[in-house]
């Protein structure tokens, strides 16, 4: 019987040093983590180092996406990784360069622009696809028209066409034959596009995935096949795609011998995993299995100061959006003083450094930092300024006004955010914040997946939405155009006449006019956000990566694709 | 016998059928449609989109069209990868979740039967509390946690088999099934462990002893066998819910399995892959507990299946 109680008390020991284990186990990942950081530094001071930036002779990189591909077909892409292969496996007129400007990859040259600035023509440079065809105009032509065809069914075509290229908006409705777009082959290398209006922003769109050409002898010839694994694709960017099943979680870049810059390229393979949880791609990373991992939530903040994490700023910026109307009736957020106050009342530098920790930044703007610049490369932040920053005090006059103009003493609304971890925590952070400063303001948080948030905005059933925008080309309309009255993303029954002027000069009469387009983009921003407080924008959003000190030469975008690994290299793994 | 199965083939039709439509009709309650996240398509695409899909017509004949072809095995076209038939999602996506699932269900139910076992045999022993300890890490601890225990400690810091993705051959799933395990094991060792102290007691043991029958013979061939089904009928669902995937457990090690697709068609409201997979779940558990219910007849030959004129 003693012996018994000996065991059980073995047992018992065992028991309980196996849940320490495994509670402290990520304080062990952190100083292991450190520690072979330690031997990093020590090996890299042992060994001789190559010349700096020299290419190893194995140019073979591991990597991560967080989903798979849903299509690779640039009539129908959609989402981050869809994007982000096409940018490497194929190439459009113009491609975003390391500095992030927009230069001539299939187009032999720079465009001709007429004066007008309604017509552009192309020369085509000597480019293959992949089964060592050439590149044609009407390879252009054939891609154009089939992405605006409303029989598509292209997410993208009339969204990026509509209002841009001529016709686009009456084809992409039914009224005209897609034959009208304004695009002809004017023979093998030559193509003239011609515009609804000048549009300043037009040669950055042209590397926009969407524009990119198809082989129609190809395309037909697959049917209903075309894009639905890597055999069915043809390429004529610096990669080809492969073993890529159309489902799965892997797949394959390889150099693609065919593409007319082939030189320059010097990765041979890229291997791509998807791994979708943060603490696994970090162990794979640790193992050497990935060369670049994505952190994020605890995780970030853990690693925010680790020598191999770097932070990569992005340009989506996230707001409250202020529903000023439900069911037909103003909500207390038609109120102007009400929104200033929500606006104002929460702090930001907290939120990103604190709560977010993952590289963001208080945003006191909608249109993103190092995102648009004017004529002189100024950026578009310089010009405009700060709107809307965190001032409690400020934010508690507005709130007592607002209040005594509705005639209450009190009000409860909701918060409509995400259901991530995440978002969670943000939403309480508001909660904790709103509450704190705005006497008598009880905040409701809703978390919901993705979905049912979508469905909830498009019927206008929220009072405030945490929402936010990553820009589709490089131009502050990108984001202005959002809030005019019936914008796509309006959805929250604002509406200023004056706004929606300065947005419709910037496309009109505006658009040959660089300076002054600029300063009616920063006039409205100043009345959406400081005169209207529409929006309130809370922060711009940043990541955090470990990277590899010998993975060299990425290209990260601000909008389209998110990365080029045409000048992607390996230098000093061996 | 045959009479028993033909009838017992005729529910389980009958079964999928009503899951088919229940689920159809639910998925019509979801909120949003599955083009909600087509946001910037034009009313005139949206109309179209919805035609390509089906998706404009009314429930009722949707729900026709899907009885259809569902009779002619066709699940349909996915929303989310675009233009790829769900029966071909599917195919892609059940190989990894039936290897780590069947893998975790053979070594999770040995194991567990052995140390089940051998806690009966040897009562109130170092045995019996250590593998009593197992069961209840077993079923205490989610698979989850195993399988971050296992990754970061067994492949993180030891090396000694892959943090996780699917391209290490077999060694790629050691782990992962390993953290699967955990749960049968625990099961089986519990199960195990109760009958066969039951029906060691029990008087035909007892017979048996008198008789003269060594331990081993009295172990295996009287005891084990009767102790045997508790645990087949609790085994069966738990089978399914293995070899159908662990949306956590692949999650963790980067598998491509069918866990994971399923609950991101929910998200995204991919109606043709929500229903595709459900039926293929259904489906599988119908069959396992089919196969579980001709399991008891041949292990215990006193269990008549066909209303005892067998």
């Amino acid at each position: 019987m003693k012996n018994t109680k000996w065991l059980l008390l073995l047992a018992m020991t065992l028991v309980l040093s196996i849940f320490l284990a495994a509670c402290g186990g990520s304080d062990d990942k952190d100083n292991a983590s450190k520690d072979d950081d330690s031997k990093k530094d020590d090996s890299a001071t042992e060994t001789p180092k190559k010349e700096d930036g020299e290419p190893d002779a194995e140019q073979i990189l591991n990597l991560a996406e967080s989903a798979a591909i849903p299509s690779v077909d640039s009539a129908i892409v959609e989402d981050a990784v869809g994007f982000n292969v096409l940018n490497n496996v194929n190439e459009g007129l113009y491609r975003l360069n390391e500095e992030n400007i927009a230069e001539p990859a299939m187009a032999a040259e720079e465009a001709t622009e007429s004066e007008d600035g309604l017509t552009y023509t192309f020369k085509l440079r000597d480019a293959k696809w992949s089964d060592g065809t050439p590149v044609t105009a009407d390879d252009f032509v054939f891609a154009w028209q089939r992405a605006i065809d409303p029989a598509t069914g292209s997410p993208y075509g009339p969204f990026m066409m509509s209002g841009t290229v001529k016709n686009a908006t009456a084809i992409s409705e039914g009224k005209m034959d897609k034959k009208e777009l304004g695009i002809v082959a004017k023979d093998e290398k030559t193509l003239e596009v011609t515009l609804e209006r000048p549009v300043p922003y037009f040669l950055s769109l042209m590397s926009f995935g969407t524009f990119y050409p198809q082989k129609e002898e190809f395309v037909t010839e697959k049917g209903d096949a075309y894009a639905t694994n890597s055999d069915n694709l043809l390429y004529n960017g610096p990669f080809t795609l492969t073993e890529w099943d159309g489902t799965g979680g892997s797949w394959k870049y390889v150099k693609n011998d065919h593409y007319w810059d082939a030189d320059n390229v010097k990765l041979t393979e890229i291997n791509v995993n998807v791994v979708q949880d943060s603490a696994t791609a970090v162990n794979l990373y640790q193992d050497g299995k990935l060369d670049r991992a994505g952190v994020s939530g605890d995780l970030a903040m853990q690693y925010q100061d680790d020598p191999e994490a770097v932070t990569q700023a992005e340009t989506s910026v996230f707001y409250f959006k202020f529903n000023q109307q439900k069911g037909g009736k103003e909500t207390p957020l038609a109120n102007v003083n009400i929104r200033k106050a929500i606006a104002k009342s929460f702090q930001k530098e907290d939120l990103a450094d604190v709560v977010l920790a993952n590289g963001s930044i208080p945003a006191n703007f909608l249109v993103p930092k190092d995102f648009a610049y004017d004529e002189n490369k100024k950026d578009f932040r310089e010009l405009s300024g700060d709107h809307l920053e965190y001032n409690a005090e400020e934010a508690k006059e507005f709130w007592k006004k607002g209040l005594d103009e509705l005639g209450v003493d009190s009000l409860e609304l909701e918060i409509l955010g995400g259901d991530t971890e995440l978002s969670k925590k943000m939403d309480e952070y508001f909660k904790s914040q709103l509450e704190t400063n705005l006497e008598g303001l009880k905040i409701k948080l809703k978390e919901v997946p993705f979905a049912v948030r979508l469905e909830l905005d498009s019927s206008q059933d929220y009072d405030i939405q945490v929402s936010g925008w990553g820009p589709d080309f490089q131009d502050p309309i990108s984001f202005l155009d959002l809030f005019v009255t019936d914008g796509t993303n309006n959805l929250m029954s604002y509406s200023n006449k004056e706004y929606d002027q300065l947005i419709a000069d910037s496309k009109g009469d505006l658009a040959l006019k660089p300076e002054e387009r600029y300063e009616a983009f920063a006039k409205a921003e100043k009345i959406l956000l400081e005169d209207d407080a529409a929006i309130a924008p809370i922060y711009q959003r940043g990541l955090i990566f470990l990277e590899k000190p010998y993975f060299k030469g990425l290209v990260s975008h601000p909008f389209g694709a998110d990365y080029s690994y045409k000048w992607a290299y390996i230098s000093g793994k061996e | 016998m045959v009479k028993y199965i033909g009838k017992r083939i005729i529910y389980m039709f009958i079964t999928m059928f009503l899951i088919a439509t229940t689920t159809f009709f639910l998925m019509q309650t979801l909120p949003g449609s599955p083009i909600a996240s087509y946001s910037k398509l034009n009313d005139t695409q949206k109309k179209i989109v919805e035609k390509k899909y089906g998706i404009d017509k009314p429930a009722p004949v949707q729900y026709a069209i899907y009885m259809k072809n569902l009779a002619k095995g066709d699940l349909g076209t996915s929303f989310a990868f675009k233009g790829k038939s769900v029966n071909d999602l599917l195919a892609s996506r059940i190989k990894p979740s039936f290897i780590l699932g069947a893998q975790a269900m053979v070594f999770g139910t040995l194991v567990g039967i052995l140390l089940g076992m051998l806690a009966a045999l040897r009562q109130n022993t170092f045995w019996d509390y250590g593998s009593t300890f197992m069961a209840i890490l077993g079923s205490s601890i989610p698979s989850f946690v195993f399988a971050s225990l296992l990754q970061y400690y067994v492949a993180s810091q030891w090396h000694l088999l892959p943090v996780g993705l699917w391209n290490d051959g077999w060694q790629s799933s050691v782990l992962p099934s390993l953290a699967l395990a955990m749960g049968p094991l625990a099961l089986s060792a519990r199960f195990i462990r109760t009958e066969m102290i039951e029906v060691m007691s029990s008087d035909y043991i007892t017979l048996a002893k008198a008789k003269g029958a060594n331990k081993f013979e009295i172990a295996f061939k009287h005891a084990f066998r009767n102790a045997l089904i508790p645990l087949i009928t609790v085994l069966g669902p738990v089978a399914a819910g293995l070899v159908t995937g662990s949306l956590v457990v692949e999650k963790i090690f980067a598998i491509p399995g069918i866990g994971e697709q399923f609950v991101s068609s929910i998200m995204v409201n991919d109606f043709a892959t929500i229903m595709g997979t459900t039926l293929f779940f259904s489906a599988f558990l119908i069959v396992v507990i089919f196969i579980v219910d001709i399991l008891y007849g041949v292990i215990d030959p006193r269990i008549r299946l066909a209303g005892g004129k067998a």
